[in-house]
């Protein structure tokens, strides 16, 4: 291989409980690209809940004492990083290493009666120590940060030519913008940088981090046929051929979901919704296996088909032109027509 | 020595937490002491009428007052120990407000620590020695730095009061952010017409002699005697020869640079003159543009030019002037909307700023004053308006009012309906903020006569759309007064940009010697009683600098600073602080640190007959700072009114041992 040497990197690895089941392909996937890319990933010994949604709701010191623990099995296995692909996890993670690094209130100045402290209370809970440096990075973080676009694109070996995708990033990737600490929080570009990497074309899509609705996916199922709708239709008028995510609850809600969203407005939207990882390691020339593309509800092939049939075409019609421009050359010279300059203003 | 004691109620400020009559009964007891009492407000007629009979019936030396901070009033008091005879430095004060009574509750220890701080000014007036100060002449000269409405401004006034003025411009022409806008609120009347006639008047006035195309290097000096040294850039063209033709701006084949004046919406050429009424209308090249720069290839201008103006080898200059005041009239820039994702973040072309619209409204902007949005041309029906862009918005780190986009926005809206009578306009706003005269009014007109639609709430995005109008933008946001969300196809977004202080104001505030906040707006010396001022004496403010202003305002504190100006230096004389560093040659071992140390250059090595050295104080240029007095290794250099034993006195009194604490 040439061009930039990849890193040399060992980091913990946090999978969560999406990626065990539902989002089992975006674990697969994630974990081959950052193989392929030099990045070894250790999975956090005896990992539990994050202290995600179910916890926060109605327990902010449980789910930080949940969050903290896991940071404290990598602490204790020697990692200060934590890895995760999944949003709702780095978010949990992210909480807690913020809380558990805030000052006492005794030291911070603090009126005494401010409450319990988070990191007293989270010992509490824990019975131990907690962690006192670990902090988590989402995947996609590592793969632009750490291993660089450089290095990705010279370890692109099956380029994405043509391929129109949407990058969808979900409302929590990058926000709250102070606690997340990584790319811009209205028009992030991470996901788009790392598929121009890959050689697809990259649409500019205005709803990147727009709410799917999946929250209310239970409750109220209107309202998320409504946003997801809204999102689909967007990325169709953009012309993407597929929608790529970085979260399991977004892809389950526009994957899995796709026919409760299309019976209600009245669409047949059918275009996939891989993870970024997958198309990735398409890209670096993984085996398909290897990255569960059978696990996608809404098959990724038709996509990969149409895009190279429309490259081919492209590709054909450019010769075309190419050997019609040399046949013109030939024959009788071109007007010499320059490009009008623009007036200056008055 | 006989010593007088004051300590001051401030009303409720300071008795509220502090037993006066118990510091002044304390005080008595202090060596030197003849006198204590307490008054309820000592910097009043009576209470300096008490000063100075005490002064003369009890003989005193010397007066101390616990009251207030020292940069409140103890001016005040130093007159009032003046008048009664005594030397002005033969006074000192215990600041008991600021320093005790406003930041603790605690009564008792509030009186112990007060009682300190007055037996500390005791000590420290127990070795005080008067000092008199020495007057010097002044320059009755002013430099203005920023050509802007406020610098236009104090510039006029400056010199029809006499004084010879200096008006450094950093761009090529003066008139600043006001000669881009078409219009001006409330009046709706032509910004550059009323803008123009001045900037003529400064061009021509006797006293005035402007350096456009310049800049501020370094200031030096003190009040009544500054030393300025100014960059004036080359401009490439003789401006004694060039008449303002303009036969180089059209033969110049480099047509593709941005144009600044009218902020990038179209293209100018490499030379240029800025625009039609531009002062000093001479042409200039941008090197960093020139093909003759950038390729070495091109002299069509040289060629063209009938006065033979051009000069490519033309070097930057640098002009030494003395000044006796100087006028920051700096002003502001404006937020760079590209910080901000939700409105696109600069990505798509129809998404202007309100300078940008403002130039496609003037009638000698590049649009000819028709209204056409940059992504086709076309004429916009209807127009979205922001407001807060870059304000009062703390996740960009501008927490701040920007003070004038309520009103230029209603404006731009008015004249978006004038223009094009069958448009809507709409505005997203917080709230609207139209305090100053005449603009409540001005705001009711837009809503109700013009009918422009005022939208309570903020935009949460932008993004592009196709409808049965063709592209638009799709602007989401929330009418919080309803409780909805809306949403609304515009052709057009405006964007209402808020004030940043201009690129490079910290820079120069350093070289003035003069503070700047957190975003780089000039510091005034007091914010309520000296506006223009500012802590360096010598040195004012006019304008944005100091905070965003509109034109009122800004001209407004110009002739402010002018009548500051005109008031300083209408005298011959000034008198120096004599509060400055003194040398002690006997024991100067000429080692020379204090002349590598003292950040005003005011300390030389003068050579004795033997031809050792010795430092010596230039006494109109100390700025009494003290560094030099703690680099001294042996002492040598004392500052007057601080020296090391009225210092030690001051620790030696709070610092006793504990059998004295226990005795008292």
């Amino acid at each position: 291989m040439s061009g930039p040497a990849l890193p040399k990197l060992t980091l913990a690895y946090y999978p969560g409980c999406s990626q065990t089941g539902t989002a089992a392909e975006y674990d697969r996937s994630s974990r081959a690209c950052c193989a392929a890319l030099g990045v070894e990933l250790v999975d956090v010994p005896d990992w539990t809940c994050c202290g995600s949604t179910p916890a926060h709701t109605v327990d902010h010191f449980l789910a930080g004492a949940l969050a903290a623990r896991n940071l404290l099995q990598a602490e204790l296995a020697g990692f200060d990083r934590v890895t995760t692909p999944c949003p709702s996890c780095l978010a949990a993670l992210r909480t807690a290493s913020h809380h558990l690094a805030e000052k006492a209130p005794a030291e911070n100045g603090a009126p005494q009666d401010s409450g319990p402290n988070y990191r007293t209370e989270v010992e509490r809970l824990l019975d131990r120590p907690a962690p006192l440096r670990a902090s988590a990075v989402s995947v996609l973080q590592v793969l632009t940060e750490d291993v660089g676009l450089e290095a990705m694109t010279s370890a692109v070996t099956r380029p994405l030519t043509g391929l129109r995708v949407a990058p969808y990033y979900g409302c929590i990737m990058n926000r709250p913008p102070g606690l997340m600490q990584f790319d811009d929080p209205e028009n992030p570009t991470a996901m788009d940088r790392v598929l121009t990497a890959c050689g697809a074309t990259v649409v500019d899509y205005p709803f990147k981090t727009e709410c799917c609705g999946a929250a209310f996916g239970m409750p109220r199922l209107d309202i998320m046929q409504r946003l997801s709708a809204r999102l689909l239709d967007m990325a169709a008028s953009c012309g993407a051929d597929a929608i790529v995510v970085a979260c399991p609850l977004c892809q389950m809600n526009l994957d899995l979901r796709r026919g409760q969203v299309n019976a209600k407005a009245g669409t047949s939207h059918t275009m996939p919704v891989p993870y970024f990882t997958q198309l990735l390691g398409l890209a670096l020339g993984l085996p398909e296996s290897g990255l569960g593309l059978d696990k996608l509800v809404l098959p990724l092939g038709p996509a990969l088909e149409a895009a190279r049939a429309r490259e081919d075409k492209r590709a054909a019609l450019a010769q075309a032109e190419l050997a019609a421009r040399a046949a013109r050359k030939n024959g009788a010279p071109a007007n010499g027509n320059g490009p009008k300059e623009n007036t200056p203003c008055a | 020595m006989r010593i007088g004691v004051m300590v001051c109620h401030c009303g409720n400020n300071i008795a509220a937490t502090v037993d006066v009559e118990a510091v002044a009964a304390a005080a008595r007891e202090f060596p030197d002491v003849v006198f204590a009492t307490d008054h309820m407000y000592a910097c009043s007629d009576p209470g300096q009428g008490t000063i100075e009979q005490t002064i003369r019936s009890l003989k005193l030396d010397g007066v101390v007052v616990a009251s207030c901070s020292p940069r409140m009033h103890e001016v005040t008091f130093r007159r009032a120990v003046e008048r009664a005879g005594l030397n002005r430095y033969m006074f000192e004060m215990a600041n008991i407000r600021e320093h005790v009574a406003w930041i603790s509750l605690d009564r008792k220890r509030n009186t112990e620590k007060a009682t300190d701080l007055v037996r500390m000014a005791v000590e420290k007036l127990r070795h005080n020695r008067p000092l008199t100060a020495k007057s010097f002449e002044v320059q009755k000269r002013v430099l203005i730095i920023g050509a802007g409405v406020a610098g236009i401004q104090a510039a006029l006034d400056c010199a029809e009061g006499g004084l010879d003025v200096i008006l450094v411009e950093r761009r090529q022409s003066i008139g600043g952010v006001m000669s881009k806008l078409d219009k001006t609120f409330p009046t709706v009347d032509c910004s550059v017409c009323v803008l123009g006639p001045k900037m003529v008047d400064v061009g021509q006035h006797p006293r005035i002699t402007l350096h456009a195309l310049s800049e501020v290097e370094e200031l030096s000096g003190y009040v009544g005697n500054f030393e300025v040294k100014v960059r004036k850039k080359a401009p490439f063209v003789d401006w004694t020869k060039c008449t303002g033709c303009g036969a180089c701006l059209e033969k110049c084949p480099s047509r593709k640079v941005p144009d600044s004046h009218n902020e990038g919406i179209c293209t100018t050429t490499a030379i240029t003159i800025p625009f039609p009424q531009a002062i000093p209308k001479r042409a200039a090249i941008d090197p960093t543009v020139c093909l003759h720069f950038t390729k070495g290839k091109c002299g069509v201008c040289k060629k063209v030019c009938p006065a033979d103006a051009i000069d490519y080898d033309m070097q930057d200059e640098i002009i030494t002037e003395k000044v006796g005041a100087v006028i920051a009239a700096t002003g502001l820039d404006l937020f760079d909307h590209r910080k901000c994702g939700e409105y696109g973040g600069g990505r798509y072309p129809d998404v202007i700023t309100s300078l940008q619209y403002e130039r496609m409204l003037s009638a000698s902007g590049p649009t000819a004053g028709h209204i056409k949005r940059p992504s086709d041309g076309a004429e916009p029906k209807t127009v979205v308006f922001i407001a807060c862009v870059g304000s009062r918005d703390r996740s960009v780190d501008r927490p701040y009012c920007s003070n004038f986009c309520c009103m230029y926005t209603a404006k731009q809206a008015i004249l978006t309906r004038d223009h094009i009578p069958d448009s809507r306009a709409y505005v997203f706003y917080m709230d609207i903020r139209a305090t100053g005269k005449g603009y409540e009014e001005f705001v009711r007109r837009a809503q109700e006569e013009y009918e422009v639609q005022y939208i309570r709430g903020r935009v949460a995005q932008i993004h592009p759309t196709t409808g049965p109008d063709g592209n638009q933008l799709m602007v989401r946001g929330a009418d919080t007064l309803l409780g909805v969300q809306v949403e609304i196809r515009a052709d057009l977004v405006v964007l209402a940009v808020g004030a940043e202080s201009a690129h490079g104001a910290p820079a120069l505030a350093e070289k003035l010697r003069i503070s700047y906040d957190a975003y780089g707006f000039f510091l005034e010396s007091h914010p309520k009683l000296r506006p223009v001022e500012t802590n360096t004496v010598g040195v004012f403010l006019a304008g944005a600098c100091q905070a965003p202003k509109d034109i009122p305002a800004s001209v407004a504190q110009a002739s402010a600073a002018a009548g500051k100006v005109l008031a300083l230096l209408s005298k011959d004389k000034l008198e120096s602080d004599p509060q400055i560093a003194q040398v002690q040659t006997i024991r100067c071992i000429g080692c020379g640190k204090c002349e590598r140390t003292c950040p005003f250059g005011a300390i030389r090595m003068r050579e004795l007959r033997d031809g050792s050295k010795r430092a010596e104080v230039v006494e109109t240029v100390c700025q009494g700072c003290g560094i030099c007095s703690v680099t001294c290794p042996v002492r040598a250099i004392q500052l007057a009114h601080f020296t090391d034993s009225q210092l030690l006195a001051e620790v030696n009194a709070l610092c006793r041992t504990w059998d004295e604490t226990t005795e008292s």
